[in-house]
C-alpha cells in the first residue's frame, strides 16, 4: 500500500461507456462554473454511475488536473459528462511550485488548456515540489520557509496565474520533516505569498492536524495564525498513523479512510469563524462505495448549514473554542 | 577578508540532495532535514522515500496488470522497485511512465525464463497510450468503395493516433487477453506467434490478433507506403498474406482515419461546392 495521496493517477480501470451514454450533443448544457459554499468530493471514475444516479447534497466535484492531460478517450468523455451536472474544481498535484527550478512550460500549457476547456469554478495547487533535474518524484515534497524560497515560490505562482489567466488557491502541505535552515513559520510564509501574488488559499484541515501532530505544535494555534480571510476552499481527508524515531505518533496524509474526529472538530471551529466555504472531502485510495463518500460530504454540509444559521454568525472571526 | 561559505550562496532547498535520497535507500537523509525540537528524522524522511517508491511501483502495477498477473505480485513489485529506482519518471504525467519497462524486463535476469514477458509489457504500454490518444473518427468502410478499382493499389492510409503494432513470436494475444481478464484462463502453448494491433475506434481500446503478413503490411502502411507497396512487401514476407482479410481488419478495428487518394482522384464523394448551397 502506498501512503501517497498522489498514488493513483494512471488509468481508471473500469470502462465507463455505458454510464456516459453513446451519444453526445454538439454543445451539451453545463452546470454553472461557480462553486457554492457547499461540500464536494474527489471524483473517481469508479463512482461515475452512482454519482449520476444519486448525488445527494454533493455540490461540486474535484479532479486532479494531471489525470485529464491525455489527448482524448474515456477520461475527457467522462469529465465532459460530469461537468454537465456539476461545477468542477481543478486541483493540480504536480506543478512543483515549491521547487528551485523553473516551472515546466509544457505542463503549464496543458493546465491552461484544461482551465479553458472545463471552466472550473476553483483552481488550486500545492505549496510543495515534486520535480527536480528532470526527475518527477510523484510526491508532495517539503521546502524550508525562508525569504529566498518565498521569492521563488511567488515567482512560480505569478507564472502559473499568468499562464492560466486567473488566480489560484494554494494548499498548505502535510509535512513529515522540518528544515534546520527555515526562518519563517508556514502561516507567515503563506500570508506573504497571498500579499505578493494575490492568490487565495486552500486550507487543508487534515494537513494542519497531521503536520501539527508530527511537529508537536497546536493545530488550533496554527489555525489562529492562518490568514482565514483568504481561504477559498477547504480540504478534509483521512490520515493513517505510524510512529516516529522516538515512538511518538507520526501521521500520514493517506486519503484512504474517513475524516478523523479531531479534524471534524477543527473544521467545525474554522467554519464557525469564517462562515460557509466550499469544502472538499478527499478520498484517493482504498475507495469506498459511493454512499460512504457521499455521507462524508453530507456531514460537512451539516456543519456548513449550521454556520449559515443567523445565531451562529456572531461567532465569526473568533476561532478559539 | 574571509570568503563567505558555499552555504551562504546555496539555495535553501537542496532539492538534488533531498531527491537523491528518495531513490537510494543507502543514502543518508540530507543534513538540513530534522524532526521537531531537534528529534531524529530518519523515519520521518522515510515517509517520503516510501511514498515515492511505492506510488511509482503502484503506477507500474496499474499500467502492467497482465505482467503482474503472470509473475505474481511479489515478483512484480521487486522488479518494479528496481526499475523505479533506476528509471524514475521525467514527466508528471504518470500515464506515460514505463516507456522503457519492457526493455528493462528483457535484461532482468530473474525473468529470463519468461521470454514472452517483454512483449506482454510492450502491449500493455501500447494499450494505455491508445487509451489516452486523441479522438479521431475512423474511416467508414464505404469510403474505400469510392476509390476506382484500378487505383486502389495507389492509395495510402493515415493511421489513427491510437494505432500501434506489437510484433511477437509468442502467443501474445491470448497471454494478454487471459491475464487482463478478457478471456478465461487456460493452459496454452505460448510459442505460437500472435502479433497484434492496438486501436481505439471510439473510447474503448481494441486488441486485434493479426494474420500472417499483416504486421509487415500494417507497418508499411503506417510508414506511408501505398496499399500496393505494402501488400507486395507483406506477400514477399508471407505467401499466406490475404489482402482482403487485412483490409477488412483495418476497417473493422478503426485503425485508419483517412485515405490518401492517388493523384487525380478523390477518396470522398465530391464535396458540395459553394454554388450548390
Amino acid at each position: 500500500m502506498t501512503d501517497s495521496p498522489l498514488a493513483r493517477h494512471v488509468a481508471p480501470a473500469a470502462a465507463t461507456a455505458s454510464a456516459i451514454g453513446k451519444t453526445r450533443s454538439a454543445a451539451p448544457a453545463r452546470a454553472p462554473a461557480a462553486i457554492a459554499a457547499a461540500a464536494g468530493v474527489s471524483f473517481k471514475h469508479d463512482h461515475l454511475a452512482a454519482i449520476l444516479d444519486d448525488p445527494g447534497t454533493v455540490g461540486f466535484l474535484e479532479v486532479h488536473a494531471e489525470n485529464y492531460m491525455g489527448d482524448g478517450g474515456h477520461p475527457h468523455r467522462t469529465l465532459e459528462r460530469v461537468r454537465r451536472d456539476f461545477p468542477l474544481s481543478l486541483h493540480g498535484v504536480c506543478m512543483s511550485i515549491g521547487g528551485p527550478g523553473p516551472l515546466n512550460e509544457d505542463h503549464l500549457a496543458r493546465f491552461a488548456a484544461l482551465v479553458e476547456r472545463y471552466q472550473p469554478g476553483l483552481v488550486s495547487e500545492h505549496l510543495a515540489w515534486s520535480t527536480h533535474d528532470d526527475v518527477f518524484f510523484n510526491d508532495l515534497l517539503p521546502l524550508p520557509y525562508t525569504p529566498q524560497t518565498l521569492d521563488r515560490v511567488c515567482e512560480h505562482i505569478d507564472r502559473m496565474q499568468t499562464a492560466i489567466g486567473r488566480p489560484i488557491l494554494l494548499e498548505n502541505p502535510a509535512t513529515y520533516v522540518l528544515f534546520d535552515n527555515a526562518t519563517m513559520s508556514e502561516t507567515d510564509f503563506l500570508r506573504a505569498i497571498v500579499a505578493r501574488t494575490g492568490c487565495g488559499l486552500l486550507l487543508d484541515v487534515n494537513n494542519v492536524f497531521v503536520s501539527a501532530t508530527n511537529h508537536g505544535y497546536s493545530a488550533r494555534q496554527y489555525l489562529d495564525d492562518f490568514p482565514l480571510d483568504h481561504v477559498g476552499e477547504i480540504h478534509l481527508a483521512g490520515h493513517s498513523e505510524q510512529t516516529d524515531d522516538e515512538g511518538d505518533p507520526l501521521l500520514i496524509d493517506s486519503h484512504d479512510r474517513p475524516v478523523a474526529d479531531p479534524v471534524w472538530a477543527l473544521y467545525d471551529a474554522v467554519i464557525a469563524a469564517t462562515g460557509p466555504i466550499p469544502t472538499l472531502v478527499e478520498w484517493d485510495s482504498d475507495l469506498p462505495e459511493w454512499p460512504v463518500l457521499r455521507a462524508q460530504a453530507e456531514a460537512a454540509n451539516r456543519i456548513l448549514s449550521a454556520a449559515s444559521q443567523p445565531h451562529r454568525q456572531g461567532h465569526r472571526h473568533a476561532l478559539a473554542v | 577578508m574571509p570568503l563567505p561559505s558555499d552555504r551562504a550562496f546555496a539555495y535553501p532547498l537542496d532539492a538534488a540532495g533531498f531527491g537523491a535520497g528518495l531513490l537510494d535507500p543507502a543514502r543518508a537523509k540530507p543534513q538540513s532535514v530534522t524532526g521537531a525540537h531537534g528529534k531524529a528524522a530518519e523515519k520521518c524522511y522515510n515517509v517520503y522515500r516510501n511514498n515515492v517508491t511505492v506510488s511509482l511501483i503502484d503506477a507500474l502495477a496499474d499500467i502492467y496488470p497482465a505482467v503482474q498477473e503472470l509473475v505474481g505480485e511479489r515478483f512484480f513489485r521487486a522488479m518494479a522497485r528496481d526499475y523505479v529506482r533506476a528509471h524514475p519518471p521525467s514527466s508528471p504525467l504518470l500515464f506515460r511512465y514505463g516507456e522503457g519497462f519492457a526493455d528493462f524486463i528483457e535484461g532482468f535476469a530473474p525473468a529470463r525464463e519468461l521470454a514472452y514477458l517483454p512483449d506482454v509489457a510492450r502491449l500493455e504500454r501500447a494499450w494505455l497510450t491508445a487509451y489516452h490518444a486523441a479522438d479521431r473518427e475512423p474511416i467508414a468502410p464505404d469510403e474505400l468503395a469510392s476509390i476506382p478499382q484500378d487505383r486502389v493499389g495507389e492509395i495510402g492510409f493515415e493511421m489513427h493516433p491510437a494505432f500501434a503494432l506489437v510484433a511477437s513470436r509468442f502467443s501474445l494475444f491470448r497471454l494478454f487477453m487471459m491475464n487482463r481478464g478478457f478471456m478465461p484462463l487456460e493452459r496454452i502453448d505460448a510459442s505460437l506467434a500472435e502479433p497484434v494491433m492496438v486501436t481505439r475506434p471510439q473510447a474503448d481500446v481494441a486488441v486485434t490478433r493479426l494474420a500472417p503478413g499483416e504486421p509487415v503490411f500494417l507497418a508499411r502502411l503506417a510508414a506511408g507506403d501505398t496499399l500496393g507497396q505494402a501488400a507486395a512487401e507483406a506477400l514477399a514476407a508471407e505467401t499466406a498474406f490475404d489482402l482482403g482479410h487485412a483490409l477488412a481488419s483495418v476497417l473493422a478495428a478503426g485503425a485508419a482515419v483517412a485515405i490518401r487518394a492517388p493523384a487525380g482522384t478523390t477518396a470522398h464523394p465530391p464535396a458540395t461546392s459553394p454554388e450548390d448551397r
